[in-house]
């Protein structure tokens, strides 16, 4: 990833609430319409943000009011840079079912994981998986 | 008069049409309440057929897309037919990459939704 001069970022705590979940996707949402995500890519940094925090709101820390989701944005109009970090006990991400297999198809999880590692240029999590790094170039041309 | 704050519902005998007030579906409360009241349609009002109308929603999350597919294991457990309508671009990909698209039957239009159950608005 090329280390840009950032136009925005955000390093901040949250509580573990979709309310404050929420807030904070509209601040990013905001700061990327800014510096001129548009279109598909905008759509695919707004479903992995939303996916992400969610899961580590509700899943990781299981919305509880003695943990915290640490956060940390960079923006600028070619990448987009998200790190989220929960206080849970992390999972797997790659035990987690194919929902794109027949078999699973019609079953309920695995689906935001999915989307997101499809949407975004660059995904990595960290050993114990509380924890994952998200990263959108913009496509050139 | 049923209360519904998710969607707005027209019916023409026994297919209901659905269109949902919300322009992105990501608010956990909001999702649930889409559910249930989707849900209601077959469990409370006994309906069988139903077209799910997207225009206007610019977004939705994989939590929504479960709903959905409850929805239509519900409608198939009465022998009845699911089918959605007016997706963006941007939401037929999402249904594209999950391969949801071989669960439900995605029609471009609502006319063409109507056609596919026979009937016309």
């Amino acid at each position: 990833m090329v280390e840009a001069t950032w136009g925005w970022n955000l390093h901040k705590e949250i509580p573990s609430s979709k309310d404050a979940a929420h807030e904070v996707i509209e601040h990013l949402l905001r700061a990327a319409s800014d510096a001129g995500w548009e279109g598909r890519d905008f759509f695919h940094i707004q479903m992995a943000i939303e996916e992400a925090l969610v899961n580590a709101v509700t899943h990781g820390n299981k919305e509880s009011p003695d943990k915290v989701v640490e956060l940390e944005f960079k923006v600028t109009a070619e990448t987009v840079f998200m790190r989220i970090k929960d206080q849970g006990a992390g999972f797997c991400p790659d035990k987690l079912p194919d929902p794109r297999d027949d078999d699973h198809l019609e079953c309920t999880n695995g689906r935001g994981v999915m989307l997101i590692r499809e949407m975004m240029t660059q995904v990595q999590y960290n050993d114990i998986g509380n924890e994952v790094i998200m990263v959108k170039q913009r496509k050139k041309g | 008069m049923i209360d519904r704050r998710r969607m707005v519902v027209a019916r023409i005998g026994e297919l209901a049409i659905v269109r949902f007030t919300d322009k992105k579906i990501v608010d956990s409360a909001n999702i649930e309440e889409m559910g249930d009241e989707m849900f209601s349609l077959v469990d409370k009002e006994h309906i069988k057929h139903v077209l799910l109308n997207f225009h206007g929603v610019e977004f939705l999350s994989s939590a929504a897309l479960n709903k959905l597919i409850l929805m239509d294991k519900k409608i198939k457990a009465v022998g009845g037919i699911l089918r959605i309508c007016e997706l963006t671009e941007d939401i037929l990909q999402v249904f594209i990459i999950t391969r949801l698209n071989r669960v439900f039957d995605i029609r471009k239009t609502e006319a063409e939704g109507l056609k596919a159950f026979g009937a016309s608005s």
